[in-house]
């Protein structure tokens, strides 16, 4: 049982960086959808939201035409920097990022649209630039928010099978994450591992899924 | 006695549902290797036996043996090797006596069509031009485990391990190679056949044991005779001719 550790390690790793990647873009993006006005932007926040109801295994398809070694991204990574990213941890990372990512960028939208306006408009008015505006007024009371979203999205990388499956595919202690390892153990007829897998994998996002629901925008006080 | 109407509608609506569902249907669950050959096969079959019709399930040789160990309803199991039909006989699922065998295939190495040099033996694998090298999950994939014992006896597998990338199925490394994705892969003659100028066929990998395919009706599904009479199909000279066009051997 002692390998067995591993994929959980493996799966924290690329679960941690995708969050990472989503807390940047995700905050980003849901901050300017909330703010801006311009034309598409319905359809941008639908493009945007477009991962979370689309199948992991049309994403990994996704992915492997665009980054894969025939692909416009991947034979540009190749002929650039010798890089390949198909059956790498760093493909899996992209996978977990890009399926969690929606779930970043709508708790991000939703938390800096509940933010008054008069508060940042008051910030304005007292000579605050647009950038400190975001710093201290905006995020600091969308944090909450912003928090529980990456907290699933962390929960959701945790989780990602399909199209990681796809492109970082299944290598022992490379790729095979902690939900791979259990779809393997299985085929495998192996249930005592798959039992331990299994297990490790519930107890992880019960404790993750308790960290995003204590921080629920729903369970704050009132703010004003 | 007043038996409340929606009660009937749904009992005659189970009831029929149950009808439809069952008649003459029978569950196939077959190698991924079989795919397009056992499509034809079941078409074949079902032109000769009107009102009957097969369902096909693919995947690895394994995995299919787990589905029905944790009971899928399935009717006839069709295996790539000897050895988890041996896994399925010992587990009490298939009758040792209602196995036959009706194919044979053999194991090959195969190269993206972009490859500019082809390797002359396995030995060539563990040069820098091969840094990926796709075949089946050895612990579900029989084509793994015949590359496996192959590559052992050559003394390979640990100076490959590195660059090797385990497939989930023989198809999955097979669209790994044509893809590009990998630098080689092991799959069948069959698959490198389907494939046609996708791959580059290298050279052919002696396996150890012969590559047999066994068939056998699965004893909780709910036909037997049907099932029985399905297998000896899979041997008729019909099959074994779609087979062969498919780059499948003869036994």
């Amino acid at each position: 049982m002692q390998g067995a550790w591993i994929p959980l390690l493996l799966s924290l790793k690329v679960a941690g960086l995708a969050t990472l990647i989503n807390l940047l873009l995700g905050v980003g993006t849901g901050y300017a959808v909330a703010r801006l006005r311009f034309p598409g932007r319905d359809l941008l926040d639908a493009a945007l939201t477009l991962p979370m109801v689309m199948p992991p295994t049309v994403l990994g398809y996704y992915l492997l035409v665009l980054v894969g070694a025939h692909g416009p991204l991947g034979s540009w990574l190749y002929t650039q920097f010798g890089i390949r990213l198909i059956f790498t941890w760093q493909a899996a990372v992209i996978a977990a990022a890009v399926v969690a990512f929606p779930l970043v960028f709508k708790s991000a939208r939703a938390a800096f649209e509940s933010v008054d306006a008069k508060l940042e408009e008051a910030g304005r008015t007292l000579g605050l630039s647009e950038v400190s505006v975001f710093w201290h007024i905006s995020l600091p009371l969308a944090w909450r928010g912003v928090l529980a979203g990456l907290l699933l999205a962390f929960a959701r990388a945790l989780g990602e099978f399909g199209a990681t499956l796809m492109v970082a595919g299944s290598i022992p202690g490379k790729t095979q994450t902690l939900a791979i390892a259990v779809y393997e153990a299985v085929q495998a007829g192996q249930d005592d591992v798959a039992n331990f897998l299994v297990g490790i994998t519930s107890v992880t996002s019960i404790v993750v899924l308790l960290a995003a629901g204590r921080l629920m925008p729903g369970r704050l006080p009132r703010r004003h | 006695m007043k038996i409340p109407r929606l009660k009937i509608f749904t009992l005659s609506f189970a009831l029929c549902w149950a009808l439809v569902a069952t008649a003459g249907e029978l569950t196939v669950s077959a190698a991924a290797s079989l795919g397009a050959p056992m499509r034809q096969i079941a078409a074949l079959y079902e032109q000769r036996h009107p009102g009957e019709t097969l369902q096909l399930n693919f995947g690895a040789s394994g995995a299919l043996l787990q589905q029905i160990a944790n009971g899928a309803p399935v009717d006839v199991l069709a295996t790539a090797d000897q050895e988890t039909m041996q896994q399925a006989v010992q587990a009490g699922l298939v009758d040792a006596a209602a196995r036959v065998n009706f194919i044979a295939n053999r194991l090959v190495l195969v190269l993206p069509a972009q490859a500019a040099a082809l390797p002359k033996d396995l030995a060539d694998l563990a040069g820098a031009s091969y840094q990926r090298i796709a075949l089946g999950q050895p612990a579900s994939v029989p084509a793994g485990r015949y590359a496996r014992a192959a590559l052992e006896r050559a003394g390979l597998w640990e100076r490959l391990a590195p660059k090797l990338i385990f497939a989930q199925n023989v198809r999955q490394a097979l669209d790994y190679v044509a893809r590009g994705e990998v630098d080689a892969g092991f799959v069948y003659a069959s698959d490198a056949a389907s494939a046609g100028a996708r791959v580059k066929l290298a050279l052919e990998v002696p396996p150890g044991s012969a590559i047999v395919y066994p068939a056998a009706p699965v004893r909780a599904g709910a036909r037997p005779r049907e099932a029985q009479r399905f297998v000896e199909f899979l041997r008729s000279a019909p099959s074994r001719e779609v087979l062969l066009r498919h780059g499948f051997s003869a036994l």
